[in-house]
């Protein structure tokens, strides 16, 4: 059956369906219950599980993460919502040091099925702390795995494979697309749907290939669409996982178009991009036609909202680096 | 008298300026995100009143009260709002970021109980450098959850600092009710676990307000080490802007808004109409002159956002 659905609305139904699937599946965060959660990704959801399933938290990240970690260690299966991007600082020591480590640290003994969703990057007029993209301080971190859904299809069957797996999964929601409508086919079963830790090509072309996930995958879109007047075929890569990266398609694409740009807001200094120019560069070395251009925030705190355009990457800013790639 | 009249000037004109900026908020001059402190005016104006220039205010992102109270200029406060470089953040900080060095307004922060620490740390500079002044750190009944807030009631009471820690009581964090977030739903208890003297104030009634803040301060100045405020009071719109306020009862609303500090205070002094309404019309040239000032101010110059990532050395 196929639905069209907001991205906001897709999770919550997703996290509805896992719910049902699996009673170990638990909830857990600030004003998620009543409330729904700020952006209303839980709305309902206290309602029909009741408050032992879909927790409303006092306000203590570091405290939330680390009773999943205990909850996880006896068997269920947590989601955590920390409200905005910025507020997950103070998790961030629950997070590194004990959901990344104690699969490891017990030799595999026991598993952490933790779900940590985070509304991230900017677009929506807010300012620092709720606007960040934090996910390469995860992603540079062994033990976590990290995703990031960038349309409601993507959002409706990752949050369900990543609350199936067994490993911790930081899962980045797109904040300013939550509001954006797509088809949604609800009537698969996870086992059949698109494989959570794979990138995704979504347009096929010869000229170049834009990376991207989360917010920047429609600006990626748009970009290949503007391009295409031009005569310029771009490929666009949803990535989806960043930890751990699929570099299949990837280099594939490469290899055929010779040109590799990579999108997103975090900022330049040691953001995904990095890693994957120095992957690409290490594995398609011969085919390049141009050094893997990077098209990202600036290395700046996210500015106030009258600035947010200017700092959030956009058409233009991937258009130009198509040109300058092309210019080399 | 005067003074009291200063109280409800004061308190008046954090009143009007949350509504300008309510406004201001709906035809978009304003951006990012709006928390408004009316009806918790007595808290800022009643403490605040009690503190000497030399003293220091560690504050929330429900600031602008606290700001205005503290002397940050309305002109400087509304362009931050604005986002323009005449703002006193520079239009970096925007409305839950006001930040003035020269008042000692040591700033709003966006992150609950993420000023804490920084009162603490105030306090010990201003103690190693011999300075009687005092630190008064405000953060609301939420903050109380965060390890942050423990961790600074216990830095502050092992090192016997100068801080008056603020908690404004207006039972809600967000959607959530306290009993809903606390063990222990009487926040000042909380003090006693850390040897820290604790008083409960109506924050309703100013002069109830800047009584005990005056007696905080005369032990805290007296080298006794630092003192609890829970300060009980009630936000009269939603938590911001965007918030639909469903979660509190109408009928609670309408009780506490019987208690609103100004009309309290102002019955108190027995004040003719015409005097409040001559200083209602004082008050809007002030907010007045302040929204003409942040409307042609210019805004910072995109060039020059990478400015200040560090401190620039000279050459
Ligand atoms: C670390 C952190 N977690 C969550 C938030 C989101 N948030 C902003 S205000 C708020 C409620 C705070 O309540 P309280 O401390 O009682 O202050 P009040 O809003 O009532 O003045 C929350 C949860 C935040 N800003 N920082
Ligand atoms: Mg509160």
């Amino acid at each position: 059956m196929s639905e069209t659905l907001t991205l906001g609305k897709a999770l919550n139904l997703g996290l509805r369906r896992a719910m049902e699937d699996d009673s170990k599946v638990i909830l857990m965060g600030e004003d998620i219950g009543k409330l729904g959660g700020v952006f209303r990704i839980t709305d309902g959801l206290q309602k029909d599980f009741g408050d032992e399933r879909v927790i409303d938290t006092p306000l203590a990240e570091s405290g939330i993460v680390g009773t999943a970690v205990g909850l996880a260690l006896r068997g269920y299966r947590p989601v955590i919502e920390i409200q905005f991007d910025g507020f997950v600082y103070p998790a961030y020591d629950q997070i590194v040091c004990q959901v990344a480590k104690m699969h490891y640290r017990s030799r595999g003994k026991v598993k952490l099925p933790i779900v940590i969703r985070i509304p991230f990057g900017g677009g929506i007029g807010a300012v620092e702390h709720h606007s960040e993209s934090p996910e390469a301080y995860f992603a540079h971190t062994a033990g976590l795995k990290v995703v990031a859904c960038s349309n409601p299809s993507d959002a409706y069957w990752m949050i369900q494979q990543a609350i199936a797996s067994d490993d911790p999964i930081v899962f980045f929601e797109p904040k300013r697309r939550y509001w954006e409508k797509g088809e949604v086919d609800t009537s698969g079963s996870l086992e059949s749907a698109f494989p959570l830790h794979s990138s995704k090509v979504l347009t096929s072309g010869t000229d170049a290939t834009v990376l991207a996930y989360g917010p920047m995958v429609r600006v990626a879109l748009d970009a290949a669409t503007a391009a295409a007047e031009d005569g310029r075929k771009l490929e666009v890569i949803d990535l989806r996982t960043l930890s751990p990266l699929d570099m299949g398609a990837v280099f594939d694409s490469v290899r055929k178009t010779g040109r590799a740009i990579v999108v997103h807001e975090a900022p330049h200094n040691l953001g995904m991009g990095a890693e994957l120019a120095a992957r690409i560069t290490e594995e398609c070395f011969y085919s390049l036609e141009a050094p893997v251009l990077r098209v990202a925030g600036y290395d700046i705190p996210y500015p106030a909202a009258r600035a947010e355009e200017e700092y959030l990457p956009d058409l233009d800013r991937v258009l130009d680096a198509v040109d300058r790639s092309f210019g080399w | 008298m005067n003074e009291s009249f200063e109280l409800l000037r004061r308190m008046l004109l954090i009143r009007r300026f949350e509504e300008r900026c309510a406004e201001l908020y709906s035809s978009q001059e304003i951006r990012g995100f709006l928390h408004l402190y009316v009806g918790e005016e007595a808290v800022a104006v009643g403490v605040m009143a009690e503190f000497g220039p030399e003293d220091a205010i560690v504050s929330t992102y429900r600031e602008h009260g606290h700001a205005l109270a503290r002397g940050v200029s309305p002109d400087a406060i509304m362009a931050e709002m604005f986002g323009k470089a005449t703002g006193c953040s520079g239009g970096r900080g925007g409305s839950m970021h006001l930040f003035d060095a020269s008042t000692r307004f040591y700033g709003g922060n966006a992150i609950v109980a993420g000023g804490l620490p920084l009162a603490v740390g105030l306090a010990l500079a201003d103690r190693m450098q011999g300075r009687p002044v005092v630190t008064a750190c405000f953060f609301g009944d939420g903050a109380v959850a965060e390890g942050e807030f423990h961790e600074s009631m216990n830095l502050a009471a092992l090192w016997r600092l100068p801080v008056l820690f603020c908690c404004e009581n207006n039972l809600y964090a967000m959607g959530t009710r306290i009993e809903r977030t606390h063990a222990v739903t009487e926040l000042a208890v909380r003090a006693a676990g850390y040897g820290m003297p604790a008083e409960v104030v109506d924050g309703m009634d100013v002069l109830a307000v800047r009584e005990v803040t005056r007696k905080a301060l005369k032990r805290i100045r007296s080298e006794a080490g630092p003192q609890f405020l829970e300060l009980q009071t009630y936000r009269f719109r939603a938590h911001s802007m965007y918030d639909p306020d469903r979660y509190r009862d109408k009928a609670e609303i309408a009780e506490w808004k019987r208690r609103d500090p100004i009309d309290k205070l102002a019955a108190t002094l027995r004040l003719p109409t015409e005097d409040i309404s001559k200083l209602d019309t004082e008050i809007t040239e002030v907010i007045d002159a302040a929204v003409a000032f942040a409307r042609t101010a210019s805004p910072e110059n995109v060039d020059s956002l990478t400015r200040h990532v560090y401190s620039e050395v000279r050459r």
